[in-house]
């Protein structure tokens, strides 16, 4: 098919879907009208109930944990479909699974190194920091879990193995993942056996807006972290070594 | 202004759309894709606000304060995951394609399957 039939069957398609949109959005409440009752009741019971002071985190954690468990393993699945995928290829190539440790900096430029070095502190502290209180403030262990990520990576740019080495051992970020998908899961069990459904917030709420309150919900984004970080890590360890394949193949 | 946030929703899975199907690379129409997707992100969010209301974190405010609704955020929160683990599964497919193909554009694939 050419360029130009191509573009012109999308432009009839895309009339034709702007039209359809424009119709749904006109059937939409106006913009700052919504009058959505269940999010009003969920927004100002967090606190009553729950003592969580994010009503987002309560209704991400509590009101809605069962929805999270199953996206937490939507993420489990994809990072282990990730690995899957690379792996097979890596067979299929005959290449050595790990390739020998290089003892050369990961980036040419000095300042880049120090400056990554000199973030891992500080960002590794902040991500800390969003995850032990999702239930306060805006964060959790989604976002957390992304930023633990980040200083664990900056560890790898301001390094000097192009293959992380031992900075980057693949088994315990599986285990992070692992720990994290089952945390969650197990957390949900103590809900059933103390008090009585699944995922029902089983700790004692605590006083509004300390640290360790919320019951389980502390619990639960530090297992969401630590699941986030070990997904991701393990992904971009996958796209990493794939970089280092082809290097190789091209020398 | 109350139909803005709606029409930038739409002009963004739109132009995401385009991006897609004129694509010439798998890595540049990945990144389409999550166009397309940012734009349920401003479709929700647009949905669940009301006006003169503030987030729902109840850290700083009277919780009597009327606040913007919490489920489309943790709805948008999944979504974002998703979006993420998506476009991780295509990245790995395009890595996959490139070996087989020796290429990245599309159409040039097909060329080489005859």
């Amino acid at each position: 098919m050419s360029q130009r039939l191509r573009l012109l069957l999308f432009g009839a398609g895309a009339l034709g879907l702007a039209v359809v949109l424009a119709w749904g959005f006109a059937g939409l409440p106006s913009f700052g009208d919504f009058d959505g009752r269940y999010g009003k009741v969920l927004a100002h019971s967090a606190v009553p109930q729950i003592k969580a002071t994010s009503a987002v985190g309560a209704t991400t954690l509590d009101y809605r944990g069962f929805d999270t468990l199953v996206e937490e393993f939507i993420l489990f699945t994809a990072a282990v479909g990730v690995v899957v995928l690379l792996r097979v290829q890596r067979a299929e190539d005959e290449v050595p699974a790990e390739p020998e440790a290089v003892r050369r900096p990961t980036a040419r430029s000095g300042s880049l190194r120090s400056v990554a070095t000199a973030l891992v502190g500080p960002v590794l502290l902040l991500g800390i920091d969003i995850v032990v209180h999702g239930h306060l403030t805006p964060g959790g262990g989604f976002q957390g879990g992304v930023i633990l990520m980040t200083a664990l990576f900056l560890i790898y740019l301001g390094g000097a193995h192009m293959n992380l080495g031992r900075l980057r051992p693949l088994g315990a970020m599986e285990a992070s993942e692992g720990v994290g998908a089952a945390g969650f899961a197990v957390i949900g069990l103590g809900g059933m056996v103390i008090a009585g459904a699944y995922l029902e917030n089983f700790i004692a709420p605590g006083a509004v807006g300390s640290l360790v309150s919320a019951g389980d919900l502390p619990l639960l984004n530090i297992a969401v972290g630590l699941e986030v970080m070990g997904a991701l890590l393990v992904v971009l360890g996958e796209f990493l070594d794939q970089r280092l394949l082809m290097r190789k193949g091209q020398a | 202004m109350s139909f803005l946030p709606y029409a930038v929703a739409a002009w963004l899975l739109l132009v995401g759309l385009y991006g897609i199907v004129t694509s010439r690379n798998l890595v540049h129409l990945v990144v389409c894709l999550t166009v397309v997707q940012s734009s349920t992100y401003v479709l929700l969010l647009a949905i669940g606000y009301r006006s003169g209301a503030t987030a729902p974190i109840f850290a700083d405010i009277p919780t009597s304060r009327s606040v913007v609704d919490p489920i489309v955020a943790t709805l948008t929160l999944t979504d974002v995951v998703v979006e993420a683990t998506v476009a991780a599964l295509l990245l790995a497919l395009a890595v996959q394609a490139h070996r087989r193909f020796g290429t990245l554009d599309p159409n040039e694939m097909g060329a080489l399957r005859g």
